[in-house]
């Protein structure tokens, strides 16, 4: 892909301290060296577990938290050591996001249209006399359709989907490069999910906004992303093309989850009880080695002592791991 | 599979929130069978009811929510008409319930173990230590250390807790264990291992399971029998296997066809346009037909029926029944 990135992260880390203790304080190491480019009019889903930090990179990137490490480049710049208002302000007005809960995130007391119409005057994006019409605009490519009966409604008249909706269309307003998504659908009913992705599908297409399209669903990173980044306890395990990673998973912990995917055609079976360790609790303070190792199967003497690196294999897909993407010597020697 | 003696009946059940004009129905006459050891899913939307069936067959339905008509039968025993203190027995002993946030239900200042023991002596005469025995092998049977009796629920994890609930649930060897989205706000590799566990537990105790969820991809996967609820009634049951190949009410074609696959071939979904109705003011006729895609005005007679008349649950083949005008008319193309 020889597009250019709008937006690229570079090494980015974010440590929070946890627990108490005055001489050694706890720390939790949420997103630790991780890089990826999000590129025009392509989505890059970013999958993991709670707690495997993939929210906290989409606040970083949404200048929400400061990176304890690392860059978030856009247009050339590091968008990370930005902290003057007005150019905060303009890089918001290129990079957009959507939250989670579309009830959360609109004001009770104000109307469909106040919603869209304000990133409009603030960022003075159309004259005056135009924001109407271009508020109406907004409302139909989102779906919300008939617009002028739906511009005079409040939040609690609609449904989670046409709210969240109304969330994505004022993102909209600003012409936004990139769009980060922050589960978008996890809190909207089975049957209505799909009109949303179908909608940042057909904006990735008639816009050419780059999404990070943040989620928990693997079938739903299948359906809609081009790219996949999985991220286990801060890190980036596997990344690549999404067909080429879920059809050949490199990194065991890409392979478990996708095992733990409900699927019909492979019903449940019983499985001895076994105890279980590792998870989230492997991002605080970290050993050296590879932070999968308690839970994973192909472990081998090296994954306790050595921290893996990502490793191309073929290809655009990389992984993680010393098993199924030994590194090169050669190449990583200076790293 | 052999017959196995009826467990849970609801006959013709009803359930409103609210008096008078303000009543909303979220029950609105259902019938519902569960057999001993069997797993019985019920799927829907939020605000389809599902939950307040699990609330009524446990008794636990609160004002204004109330039973208006119908029964609720635990071994032909009817439980609308039981005292408290016969419900109270009755529960956690007969039938018990796993709640989506039930982590969150455990006491937080509190040994996981003396909730245990709380909780069980408050329906057998035992010794606090024989309890505290109890409590220790039945974490050991949902895959927690037994020294964990001694820990606070802030120091288990989310999935840990939930395990807790469970093994909780099992405590009393209930016949019936309800499971109210146990798993939803678990990651997907936890909630799988949860649900081998509750597999493998039900096969070695022999205890019935309702497994209420929004997602029938995992009920595809884990029930032997499954019941589609839209707005308040059941509109398809069949078994797992017959509603995966053969859907035959077109909300269960569209909530299929809400997923997609993870493996195969790829193709551009629609979902089911529109939104789950307002229960306060459900649609005529049929309560699907503003969503249905079978549902046009151009077929006169069938739109009529539609619109006007609620189709009933009618068996099409042994053990699949269907709510559907189409179907009745010989089934959709």
């Amino acid at each position: 892909m020889t597009v250019a990135a709008p937006l690229e992260v570079v090494g980015l880390a974010k440590r929070f301290p946890v627990g108490r203790g005055l001489l050694r304080r706890s720390q939790v190491h949420a997103v630790d060296d991780v890089s990826f480019a999000l590129r025009p009019g392509t989505i890059t889903a970013l999958v993991g577990e709670s707690g495997s930090g993939k929210s906290t990179v989409a606040r970083l990137i949404a200048h929400l938290h400061d990176p304890t490490a690392g860059s978030v480049l856009f247009d050339g710049g590091d968008v990370s050591r930005v902290h003057r208002r007005r150019d905060v302000l303009r890089y918001r007005s290129q990079v957009q996001m959507i939250f989670q809960d579309p009830f959360g995130s609109l004001n009770p007391v104000k109307t469909v249209r106040h919603h869209i119409e304000r990133p409009l005057r603030i960022h003075g994006i159309v004259p005056r006399r135009q924001v109407e019409e271009r508020v109406l605009e907004l409302l139909r490519t989102v779906g919300l359709v008939p617009a002028e009966h739906l511009a005079g409604k409040y939040p609690h008249e609609l449904s989670g989907g046409q709210r969240q909706r109304v969330a994505i269309a004022r993102v909209l307003a600003v012409e936004p490069k990139v769009v980060i998504a922050d589960e978008p659908t996890s809190m909207l009913d089975v049957s209505i999910r799909i009109g949303i992705l179908n909608l940042m599908l057909r904006l990735k297409e008639e816009r050419g906004i780059a999404f990070l399209y943040v989620t928990h669903d693997l079938s739903a990173a299948r359906y809609i992303a081009d790219e996949i980044l999985v991220m286990y306890a801060g890190q980036i395990v596997e990344r690549g093309p999404v067909e080429d990673v879920l059809a050949e998973p490199l990194h065991p912990y890409t392979r478990l989850l996708l095992e733990s995917v409900p699927d019909p055609a492979n019903r449940l079976v019983e499985q001895p009880i076994q105890q279980r360790r590792g998870g989230s609790a492997a991002a605080v303070d970290p050993p050296e080695g590879c932070r999968f190792a308690p839970r994973c199967p192909l472990a081998i003497d090296v994954c306790s002592r050595v921290s893996p690196v990502l490793v191309e294999v073929g290809g655009e897909q990389a992984a993680r791991c010393h098993v199924t993407a030994p590194p090169r010597e050669a190449v990583h020697a200076g790293v | 599979m052999q017959e196995q003696a009826t467990l849970l009946e609801l006959r013709q059940l009803a359930v409103e929130y609210g008096i008078g004009e303000r009543a909303v129905r979220a029950v609105d006459v259902v019938d519902l069978e569960i057999r001993a050891a069997e797993t019985v899913g019920l799927a829907g939307e939020s605000g389809c009811g599902k939950s307040t069936i699990a609330n009524a067959a446990m008794q636990i339905l609160r004002p204004p929510a109330r039973i208006v008509g119908g029964s609720v039968l635990f071994q032909g025993e009817d439980l609308t008409t039981k005292s408290r203190e016969e419900l109270r027995r009755f529960r956690w002993r007969n039938v018990s319930m796993v709640f989506q946030s039930a982590m969150n239900a455990l006491n937080p200042v509190m040994r996981v173990g003396d909730q245990f023991v709380d909780m069980m002596r408050a329906h057998e005469r035992v010794s606090r230590r024989h309890s505290l025995a109890a409590a220790g092998e039945l974490l050991e049977l949902v895959g927690i250390d037994r020294s964990r009796v001694r820990a606070y629920p802030h120091e288990l994890s989310g999935g840990m807790r939930q395990r807790v609930i469970i093994a909780m649930a099992l405590a009393l060897n209930p016949e019936l264990v309800i499971l109210d989205e146990p798993t939803t706000a678990l990651d997907v590799v936890v909630q799988r291992e949860i649900l081998q566990q509750v597999k493998e537990l039900q096969r070695e105790l022999r205890f019935a399971v309702l497994f209420i969820t929004h997602d029938l991809s995992l009920l595809l996967e884990v029930a032997d029998r499954i019941a589609i609820m839209y707005a308040g009634e059941i509109v398809e049951t069949a078994s797992g296997e017959r509603l995966a190949a053969n859907p035959q009410h077109p909300y269960t074609q569209g909530l299929l066809a809400s997923f997609p696959p993870l493996r195969g071939p790829l193709t551009r979904l629609t979902g089911i346009p529109g939104s789950p109705p307002d229960l306060a003011a459900p649609p005529s006729g049929c309560r699907f037909h503003p969503r249905c895609p079978h549902c046009r005005p151009e077929q006169g007679e069938l739109y009529l029926r539609q619109t006007t008349e609620r189709p009933r649950l009618r068996t099409t083949e042994p053990g699949h029944a269907v709510a559907c005008h189409l179907v009745e008319a010989g089934g959709p193309e």
